[in-house]
Formats: C-alpha cells, structure tokens, sequence
C-alpha cells in the first residue's frame, strides 16, 4: 500500500540514514499553511515541515553548518516543484539536548517550588487573619 | 523598531551598468573571508551570473545588518520574514544601520540569494558581510542571547537602547 506521508517517509528514512539521530521529531505543519498565496497551486499535503533532531553529526559545528547538513541531504525535496516549501530545523547534540532539558525542568521545579511558597504564604496569611 | 522603509536597491543597482564594470572578483576580495562559494560544486557554482553575484554583494554590503525577505519590513509576506523583523526590532537594531531587500520583488534575487548563501530558504540574514542563519537560528539566538551580544558588539543597536532596557 502506498504511504500517505511520503515526503515525511522520505525526511525520515533519509535523516535516519545520514545522522542517526538519538531524537528525531517530524512535525507536518502544512495545514497551518494552506491558506497561503503561495500554496494556492499545490494540491500537497505536505509542504511545512519542523524537524527536531538530536545527532552526534551535528558536534562542533555551527548552527548554520548543521542547518546546511540538512538541506543538502533534502536538496531534491525542497526543489521540487510543489515539494517541500518551508522546513524549520532545530538542530542539536546530544549534549544540548541534555542542558535544555535539566534547564527545563529546573524551571519547571523553580516554578513549583515559588507556587508552594506562595501558597505557604497565603495559608500564614489566612492563619494570621483568623485569629 | 522599524519604521523606514528600506526599498530594493538592487534593482537600481542593475539600472547602473557602471556599477558592474568592475570585475566580480575583485569586488568580492574586499567581502570577508568566509566563502560563500564553500559548499556548492562547480556545476550549481556557475549557474549564478556574475552580474547577480555582484549585484548580490553589493546588497549584502549595503549596510551592517542586512535582511532578505519576503516583502517588506512593515509588510512581510510570509510568517517567518514577519518573525525575523520582530526579533531585529526588539533587539533594536538601529533603522539606519539596517537594510531588507525584497526577493519577491526580483526573482533574480530570489533564486540568486539561494546559491549566493547556499541556503535554500527566505530569511537570510546577514551581518558585517557575513551570514549569520534563517529564522530559525535568529530564533533560537535571540532566545538564548547570543544575537544581542553579537549586535552589541557589531554596535548595530541603537544608542541608549540597552541602557532603556535596563530601566524597565
């Protein structure tokens, strides 16, 4: 049977192929685009793709040197006539990944951590105002 | 933030065919030394005219930020130029070190800019002549503050406006 997602299929086994990715997320945002003057021709369903992907490949290398990684590998894709239109890219190493996510649950503890205090301070609050 | 308008010099450029008599070599030598050629092979190499090259370098050198898009600064035409304006003008990037060039507007540009940069999407960004990323890199350094050091220290900001900052 054929796939529904074939260029998605395609970004998937090629990304696989070259990076070996530890993360791969493929989102199609092609809906939130189909509005566009510029996607008045296109029958396709998909033309919007973000990708998160998390590599060894990407190590010691620059963002744009990464971003450029990514394009080569689609380069078909993305000049294809009625192919991939916009393709936003957050690139990463493994070691990133790691850091965004302890400094996202750091906030998310500080967060809960400053909730409890307000609440502790309500509660002294309500104590006092009772008696 | 932005509120003049910076118009596609570009295309007046080309009107100057004095502009080109210049050869392309010698105008890219005083470019910085990163390459823009670095990753393209000989064939993709030679399918930008020398005309557009030039013509592109003379945009990227037109001022110290400079901006490809997709319509205007007060008008952009497609979510992530509208995203790239946003962040340039809360960083506060001074009006008159800035310039946006419209690739809508000349599908010379359009394609030009592609291989000239060896990056297949709209925005590009460029800074003191350099490439600095699409959207998505504006994004992600905006976010994590290496855009507004790096335009500190290109002195790009307007004056007064990081001081303003720290007032608020």
């Amino acid at each position: 049977m054929n796939s529904n997602t074939p260029v998605e299929d395609t970004i998937r086994a090629k990304i696989t192929a070259a990076f070996n990715p530890q993360t791969l997320e493929i989102y199609n945002d092609s809906h939130l685009h189909s509005h566009h003057k510029a996607m008045a021709s296109s029958t396709s369903k998909e033309t919007h793709f973000r990708l998160v992907i998390t590599s060894d490949a990407f190590d010691s290398k620059m963002q744009p040197a990464r971003h450029r990684m990514v394009y080569a590998l689609l380069r078909d894709e993305m000049a294809l006539e009625g192919g991939i239109h916009a393709l936003q890219l957050r690139t990463l190493t493994p070691s990133e990944e790691e850091r965004q996510q302890k400094k996202k649950d750091d906030e998310a503890k500080a967060k809960a951590e400053a909730k409890a205090l307000r609440a502790e301070a309500r509660a002294a609050q309500e104590a006092e105002a009772e008696t | 933030m932005f509120t003049r308008t910076v118009a596609s010099t570009l295309l007046r450029a080309s009107a100057r065919p004095a502009a080109f008599r210049a050869p392309a070599h010698a105008l890219r030598a005083s470019l910085s030394p990163w390459a823009p050629l670095s990753g393209l092979t000989p064939f993709q190499a030679r399918l930008i005219s020398d005309q557009t090259r030039t013509a592109i370098d003379k945009a990227v050198a037109s001022a110290p930020v400079v901006l490809f898009m997709k319509g205007t600064p007060e008008t952009p035409q497609c979510g992530f130029s509208r995203a790239a304006i946003q962040i340039l003008g809360i960083q506060g990037v001074n009006p008159e070190k800035f310039a946006a060039f419209n690739v809508l507007e000349d599908p010379e540009l359009r394609e030009g800019i592609k291989e000239y940069s060896d990056w297949p999407t709209i925005p590009q960004l460029y800074v003191d002549g350099e490439f600095v990323g699409g959207c998505d890199i504006l994004v992600s350094m905006h976010q994590g503050g290496d855009l507004a050091k790096m335009f500190e220290e290109k002195k790009v900001l307007v004056e007064g406006e990081a001081e303003a900052e720290k007032k608020e």
